[in-house]
C-alpha cells in the first residue's frame, strides 16, 4: 500500500468568496485521479462547500486574522479533505436535522451537514487545534 | 458566477450561470426580490448554465418560493442536469417545485 500523498494544502481568510476557487482546485484533482465523473461535480463540489462554509461561517465568525485550512491526501482507496478552522469547539454532528420530513422540507437553512453525509462516504468532527471536518470520498 | 434575468411575455426569467451557492446566494435573491416589488408575479429560474448548488443556495429557493406565493405569484424551475436533479431528489425539493425539462415547457407551464 502506497503512503498518502498530499494533493492539496490551502489557506485561505475567512471569507466566501474563496471557496469556489478552493473546490475548483480540489474537484479538478478528483478528476485528474479518475474518480467516477458524479463525485468530481456533485459530491464533492456540495459537500467541501458546505464544510468551507461552515468552518468560515461558524467556527471562525468570518473574523479578519483567522484562517481556513484545507489538506487533501490521496490513499490508495480514498481522496481525504481536512478542513481546518480557528474556532472554539462546537458539536456540528448535534445539529444533523433530517431536512426532508414534510414539518422540515421548507425550511430555509439545516441542509448543510445532511449533504455533507448523503454525499460523502464519511464525515468525522476531531478537536484539534481548531475544528477539523474530515471528509472522506472513496475512488469507487 | 452572475444572474441575468429577461422578460419573456410578463414571465421574468433568471438565468443561474456557474454556481449557486453561499458567496452569491444573496445577489439571486435580491435581484428576484426586486422584480416582485416591482409587481412581477411569474418567475422562472433556469439553470441550464448552473454547475452546483449548496445548502445555502438551495435555501435562498425556497425563501423565494415562500415570499413569491405570499405575493400571489408562481416560481417554477427549469433545466436542472443530472446531478442537481440529484441534489433536489435527495433534498425532497422536487417536490417543492414545479420543475420543467426545458425553458419552453416552463414558459408553457405558466
Amino acid at each position: 500500500m502506497a503512503k498518502p500523498r498530499v494533493a492539496l494544502d490551502v489557506e485561505i481568510p475567512s471569507d466566501v468568496k474563496y471557496i469556489e476557487h478552493v473546490v475548483e482546485l480540489a474537484a479538478r484533482e478528483c478528476r485528474e485521479l479518475q474518480l467516477p465523473a458524479r463525485k468530481c461535480s456533485l459530491n464533492l463540489p456540495v459537500a467541501l462547500t458546505e464544510a468551507l462554509s461552515n468552518a468560515i461561517l461558524r467556527g471562525n465568525a468570518i473574523s479578519n486574522g483567522k484562517h481556513v485550512r484545507v489538506r487533501a491526501l490521496v490513499s490508495d482507496d480514498a481522496l481525504i479533505f481536512d478542513v481546518v478552522d480557528e474556532g472554539p469547539d462546537f458539536d456540528i454532528m448535534a445539529e444533523n436535522i433530517d431536512p426532508t420530513t414534510p414539518d422540515n422540507v421548507m425550511r430555509e437553512e439545516g441542509r448543510g451537514l445532511f449533504l455533507m453525509h448523503a454525499l460523502m462516504d464519511r464525515v468525522e468532527h476531531i478537536r484539534g487545534r481548531g475544528n477539523v471536518i474530515r471528509l472522506t470520498l472513496l475512488r469507487e | 458566477m452572475s444572474f441575468s434575468i429577461s422578460k419573456q411575455g410578463d414571465i421574468v426569467v433568471v438565468d443561474v450561470e456557474g454556481q449557486l451557492i453561499v458567496g452569491n446566494r444573496q445577489e439571486l435573491k435580491q435581484k428576484v426580490l426586486d422584480e416582485l416589488e416591482r409587481g412581477e408575479k411569474k418567475f422562472l429560474i433556469d439553470f441550464s448554465q448552473t454547475g452546483y448548488i449548496d445548502s445555502s443556495g438551495l435555501g435562498v429557493l425556497v425563501s423565494l418560493s415562500k415570499k413569491i406565493r405570499e405575493q400571489g405569484g408562481e416560481l417554477r424551475l427549469a433545466n436542472l442536469n443530472d446531478d442537481l436533479q440529484t441534489l433536489f431528489e435527495l433534498t425532497k425539493l422536487d417536490t417543492l417545485f414545479q420543475i420543467s425539462d426545458t425553458r419552453e415547457r416552463a414558459l408553457e407551464s405558466f
